[in-house]
């Protein structure tokens, strides 16, 4: 546990030392902000122009679509900035030699993943504790209701979660930085517009990718559902990344 | 404390380390040398279980490398060939880091970090970060980093590298006064080194080890036979075979090209026999000048040379 500790320390040093974190937050606070502005000036376009027409305005829930869109844009962002937060996870290590300084202490090589992996969690609780300033706005203006808010959240979190151990395994392959941030965004990219493919399949080959896709399982979080098939899908998804992140550095050793 | 058996390590096909065995003795400084690329760092590696062998067993303080690999860990401090040193940390929370996951208790943590830095000299830049510390501060930082938590058996891989000859002496007592209570494994090209802090040497050469002994032993041993160089002032024929007659002499050689009727020889005589009396002796004795006649020893480098140069 110490070792853990000790580790995910490091790292979170680590990320505000470098200039990655203060970028990250930056370019997530500005495109979640500017997606938030362009939302809520569309929803009030929206009823100004009914309501010019003389049609009556049509009872909509704006906090709610609001919130909803929000998410959505964010876990576009997303997609961007996991691999940001991952990409110096084993990369950097390897290439300073620091990896034989971890891996000749007494800390195991579960409990250097582990460590590392709750550190880039743990950026990600930042990410979203920064951007609920944003939607705090709301409840100054009206009154959401929240809970669909808490459900969009474990929707984002788990998300976001399951893409970060997907880099991670992938900055155990490579010591380049570059070549770790364009795998890990391909890999989540193709993840994310596999259902596009689905349209064209068939029976259980259509049931299958649509399951795959990253982003299929959150469009229920969103509208307030917590479905636990969702929250095992993510689940099982960081658990696949960090056991294959595990085995990849215990076949590092062998390789030398 | 530490027994190599039979170990060899294959990477793409290329015997790195093929079928090497020895042993080190507890309060023992083993050095290490072959030339670069011998196997040298890939044998530690193994020692520090950062990656296992192919073949053969390593046991550190009775502990398999490979099978009770935690145990070992827990034992060794490890300076790998380059410093493992995260360039964004001041010197002081890097030790504090390297305390922690060495599993140091959190009360000695502090007393144990100050030690080290004392011992390093890193007092004055205890607050600096790392990545602007000149290569010989960055050594001695990956230095104190292998001697936290106080290790049974320290494993340097050419723990001199970078320094400048004032660092170099410092480390080199450094790791002589280690001896008396670990156990030191060190690697080096650097022969002085060697003659000058281990009790051992282990030879390695394309992987194989070549010689094992002290360095006094070794240099003995490749000797074969002692030299004396004689400067002689005579008919150079005469005094060639006249030396060739005496007993105990195995072969004379003349230089090539003698100055007027001077001529330098190489005697060469049985191993332990000192002939250097009978040589001055024989040349007075026919009229002869004998203007310089010294023992020709072997240094370890020679040593080195030839057996890491001859297949």
């Amino acid at each position: 546990m110490q070792n853990i500790l000790a580790i995910w320390q490091r790292e979170m040093r680590s990320y505000f030392v470098s200039p990655i974190a203060y970028v990250v937050l930056t370019v997530f606070l500005f495109l979640s902000g500017l997606f938030f502005f362009g939302n809520l000036t569309e929803v009030v376009q929206y009823t100004m122009t009914q309501a010019q027409m003389g049609q009556g305005v049509q009872p909509i829930d704006v906090p709610a679509y609001v919130i909803q869109s929000l998410f959505r844009t964010t876990s576009v962002i997303l997609l961007f900035l996991v691999p940001m937060l991952t990409m110096g996870l084993f990369t950097e290590e390897k290439k300073r030699g620091t990896i034989e300084l971890l891996l000749t202490t007494p800390v195991g090589n579960f409990q250097a993943l582990l460590g590392k992996y709750l550190a880039s969690v743990t950026f990600l609780l930042i990410l979203f504790m920064s951007s609920g300033f944003t939607i705090s706005a709301l409840f100054v203006y009206s009154r959401p209701d929240w809970k669909p808010i808490l459900a969009g959240y474990l929707g984002m979190f788990l998300y976001g979660a399951a893409l970060l151990a997907l880099g991670l395994f992938i900055s155990t392959l490579t010591e380049n930085q570059i070549v770790a941030v364009v795998i890990t965004f391909g890999a989540s990219l193709v993840l994310w517009l596999i259902s596009v493919f689905s349209s064209s399949a068939v029976g259980a080959t259509k049931d299958v990718i649509n399951y795959l896709s990253v982003i299929s399982h959150l469009d229920d979080f969103l509208k307030g559902v917590i479905d636990t098939s969702h929250i095992i899908y993510y689940v099982t998804f960081a658990f696949v990344g960090l056991f294959l992140a595990y085995r990849s550095l215990e076949s590092m050793r062998w390789k030398g | 404390m530490i027994e190599v058996e039979h170990v060899s390590k294959v990477y793409n096909g290329r015997k790195a380390v093929d079928d090497v065995s020895f042993r080190v003795e507890k309060g023992e400084i083993l050095g290490f040398l072959g030339p670069n690329g011998a196997g040298k760092t890939t044998t530690m590696r193994i020692l520090t279980c950062y990656m296992p062998s192919t073949e053969g067993t390593a046991r550190v303080a009775g502990y398999d490398v490979f099978e009770q690999s935690i145990e070992v860990r827990k034992r060794i401090g490890y300076l790998p060939e380059n410093p493992p040193l995260y360039p964004e940390m001041a010197v002081q929370s890097y030790l504090n880091f390297v305390a922690k996951i060495k599993g140091t208790r959190s009360n000695q943590r502090k007393s144990q970090v100050d030690e080290v830095i004392g011992k390093c000299n890193l007092g004055d830049v205890r607050n600096r970060i790392i990545g602007k510390l000149s290569k010989g501060y960055k050594q001695r930082v990956g230095l104190a980093q292998a001697l936290l938590n106080n290790p049974e058996v320290l494993i340097l891989d050419e723990p001199t590298l970078g320094l400048d000859p004032k660092q170099i002496h410092e480390v080199r007592d450094l790791i002589k006064s280690l001896g008396s209570t670990h156990t030191v494994i060190l690697s080096t090209h650097i022969l002085p080194e060697v003659s000058m802090t281990c009790n051992r040497v282990v030879i390695i050469n394309k992987g194989k080890v070549v010689a094992m002994d002290t360095p006094e032993g070794l240099a003995h041993q490749m000797k074969g036979a002692e030299r004396v160089s004689l400067t002689v002032d005579g008919p150079m024929a005469a005094v060639r075979d006249k030396l060739q007659s005496i007993d105990g002499v195995l072969r004379v050689q003349a230089n090539e090209e003698p100055a007027g009727s001077q001529a330098t020889y190489i005697v060469e005589c049985q191993l332990d026999s000192d002939l250097r009396r009978v040589l001055a002796a024989t040349v007075v004795s026919q009229g002869w000048g004998l203007l310089d006649l010294r023992g020709i020893s072997m240094s370890l480098e020679d040593v080195f040379i030839n057996l890491t140069t001859q297949e």
